[in-house]
């Protein structure tokens, strides 16, 4: 039996404020829309998969933008793809939060100079929560985007506009 | 997917009236490989057209390629097809080199060819382990990533990058190889050979594995060759044809290996099991060259043909390489300038997603996902 | 196996004026030149005639010569009139193992070449990028649709060398 087990066997009282067993509750299982770009959504895969395995932080895809909560924009978005990315964001039931993953979705990246169909950073349509830069990040560099937006959910507030 | 219901209603032969329904599948699909956009128009649940509408991942590589020069070319390819970027480098440098007309030492010819075969390992093994995923078994998913990494550190190791390299250059390499490369990958070679058997026993001979890719989205030989198929896709439908044998390239032709074709085992030649089980064989071919190349690799200097400044003489190359899905071709016109004047490429998975109607007619619904992971396309190198 | 050099012989016995020239001032590739609204009769027979049987397209690559009047407008941008666009096709017989380069070239300002789609499938959507990417137009191509940018992408043809990037695009601004 491990140490938490024991603390709940008899009738215990845990006190603790409703915003942070919100934030804990938010942040623990963040599903993500399974949705991948460009190159970054193979390092993406490769997080998921099992060397890095990305479950392990509550982390689970999900194919339909409407059960998630976190959408990570893995690669390079076109003007093409771009009207369609902010559809999918806006379908996403709130509170919603985006990873913009790899320089391309931050910035356009490589492509910024004569690249005419990209577009040159996601946030140019929808809200950006963490950048993670590299080309492509590696999944460490992924892992720690996502720490990051867990330590930013830790400190939202149901009441406080933050 | 969002479905439109048309207005125009058809006779069918038993009387009754039904819809014709069109189906939208993606650019947000989890099955389609990336950004890919199908309109799939039904007949109850038999396909009877299929429009494949692309370029979300349009990324204007072609307009790079005129706006730098020939060295800074390299890690744009990397980008087009990101599973197998070592094997874009490779053919752009080998473009490059027949218009420059230059030789490169074999030192640098082995470690290509090393490096080209490791990773067409490693894009089956995410072509297989995807296409597991597809049909509904994950456990192949992880083991396939669990060995990937394998190589991907191997790579990591020798240049720094775990996808996308800039490692071959215009005639030569960023670096050499580091000391202790050679055992490593007869470790690897070691330890790889039986996971080959594992992948069989657990997804090749699966009956549920069986059942839905067995004569599934059969492509015959004449639509193939018509269609420009190349690589595992048209081997898979018979036909030995290999670049990697017929208009050798690099130091292929010192090599011991076979080129496997399907064989129709479980059901029709050139249906959706035939391509998978080519892939199966090519990894184990790919090991064979491997371990004959690490284990007479000859001495040398990796850097010493790079030239200063690469400023090829006016005129034209088209240049192919085997790469992972099949033909990689590079159209390269040079005005005698610092900058290639144009570089077309033509990338296999561009050419496979034009027979997806062909195959894909009459097909179930459920059989979408089956064809187009059998086909297996990197939307990176469809859209450039 | 024949070389281009034999080829340019039997089509120009066939074709006669249809076939313009065979290029071989070239370091590594040598190609015949070809009238560009001929081009698919004469592709129709290099694939079927039993001694020539390219039964493969290997790539079809659209190329802006940009050999015109370059003028350079109040803005500074470069506007190309006159010249060429070209359109490369590379052949192969996968039977009898022999490789065979074409070239048309059409005018700028009217660029029409015959679509060789009815020959071999494969250069459908190769045809489609070239339009979408250059502005040439294949004529009887079944489907010429824009195939990679937008359907309602009206700024031009972004491969030509004169090309310019619009501002905006949907409301998204375009430059970085």
């Amino acid at each position: 039996m491990s140490l938490l087990d024991k603390q709940f066997n008899d009738e215990n009282i845990v006190i603790t404020k409703v915003d942070d067993l919100l934030n804990w509750a938010r942040l623990s299982s963040l599903w993500q829309v399974s949705f991948g770009l460009a190159c970054c959504a193979i390092e993406m895969m490769a997080t998921s998969a099992s060397h890095y395995d990305f479950d392990r932080f509550g982390v689970i895809p999900r194919p339909s933008p409407r059960q998630s909560d976190v959408i990570i924009i893995s690669g390079t978005v076109t003007l093409k793809m771009a009207t369609r990315i902010k559809r999918l964001y806006e379908q996403m039931p709130d509170p919603k939060y985006v990873i913009s993953m790899g320089s391309c979705s931050n910035c356009g990246g490589p492509y910024w100079e004569h690249g005419y169909h990209v577009l040159k950073g996601v946030d140019r349509v929808i809200p950006v929560d963490v950048y993670v830069p590299g080309c492509p990040p590696r999944p460490e560099a992924l892992l720690e985007g996502l720490l990051k937006l867990q330590e930013k959910i830790r400190n939202e507030s149901l009441v406080k506009k933050s | 997917m969002s479905i439109t219901i048309e207005k125009n209603k058809s006779e069918s032969k038993t009387g009754i009236r039904t819809e014709e329904m069109v189906l939208n599948m993606g650019p947000q699909h989890p099955s389609t490989h990336g950004v890919l956009r199908l309109e799939l128009q039904l007949e109850g649940e038999i396909i009877t057209n299929v429009i494949p509408h692309i370029g979300y991942l349009h990324r204007c590589f072609e307009k790079h390629a005129e706006a730098m020069n020939y060295s800074q070319v390299i890690p744009y390819t990397d980008r087009m097809d990101y599973l197998a970027s070592m094997y874009n480098e490779f053919g752009y440098a080998i473009a490059v080199e027949k218009l420059l007309g230059i030789q490169v030492p074999e030192r640098v010819e082995y470690i290509r060819v090393i490096m080209g075969e490791l990773q067409r390992i490693a894009s089956h093994l995410v072509a297989l382990g995807t296409y597991a995923v597809d049909i509904g078994a994950f456990t192949p998913f992880l083991f396939c990533f669990r060995d990937r990494e394998k190589i991907l550190s191997l790579f990591e190791q020798t240049c720094g990058a775990r996808l996308l390299y800039n490692y071959i250059w215009v005639g030569g390499l960023s670096h050499d190889l580091h000391p202790d490369f050679i055992n490593q990958t007869n470790d690897f070679i070691k330890y790889f050979r039986p996971k080959v058997k594992e992948l069989n026993d657990l997804l090749t001979k699966n009956k549920i594995f069986i059942d839905r890719t067995a004569n599934i989205g059969v492509l015959p030989l004449d639509v193939a060759i018509n269609y420009g198929i190349s690589g595992p896709n048209l081997r898979g439908s018979g036909f030995k044809w290999d670049i990697r044998k017929e208009d050798p390239y690099s130091v292929y032709n010192k090599f011991d290996f076979d080129i496997p074709v399907g064989q129709g085992l479980m059901g029709k030649v050139g249906d959706c099991w035939d391509r998978y089980y080519v892939r199966i064989l090519e990894m184990e071919e790919s090991l064979r060259i491997i371990e004959q190349a690490v284990n007479s690799i000859p001495e040398g200097d990796v850097t010493s043909a790079i030239p200063k400044r690469i400023k090829p003489p006016v005129g034209q190359v088209y240049s192919r390489v085997e790469n992972p899905r099949g033909e990689l071709g590079y159209f390269i016109i040079s005005d005698g300038t610092i900058n290639p004047f144009r570089v077309k490429v033509k990338g296999p998975s561009f050419v496979h997603l034009g027979v997806l109607n062909e195959v894909l007619k009459g097909h179930m619904i459920a059989d979408v996902i089956a064809i187009l992971g059998s086909i297996d396309i990197v939307l990176g190198e469809v859209d450039r | 196996m024949k070389t281009t050099e034999e080829i340019f012989t039997i089509l120009k016995n066939i074709f006669g004026e249809s076939i313009l020239e065979l290029v071989t001032a070239q370091p590594v590739e040598h190609f015949i030149r070809i009238n560009p609204i001929e081009i698919n009769s004469v592709c129709s027979y290099l694939r079927y005639n039993e001694e020539l049987l390219f039964d493969s397209l290997m790539n079809l690559s659209g190329v802006d010569d940009s050999n015109g009047e370059k003028t350079t407008d109040a803005d500074g941008t470069q506007i190309i009139s006159g010249g060429t666009l070209s359109v490369y096709y590379h052949l192969e017989s996968t039977k009898l193992r022999h490789k065979l380069t074409l070239k048309v070239s059409t005018e700028r300002e009217k660029p029409e070449v015959a679509s060789v789609e009815s020959t071999w499938r494969h250069a459908d959507w190769h045809e489609r990028e070239a339009y979408d990417l250059l502005g040439i137009i294949f004529l009887n191509h079944p489907d010429l649709r824009r195939i990679l940018m937008p359907y309602d992408w009206e700024a031009g043809y972004p491969l030509r060398k004169d090309y310019k990037n619009p501002e905006f695009y949907q409301g998204m601004k375009v430059p970085y």
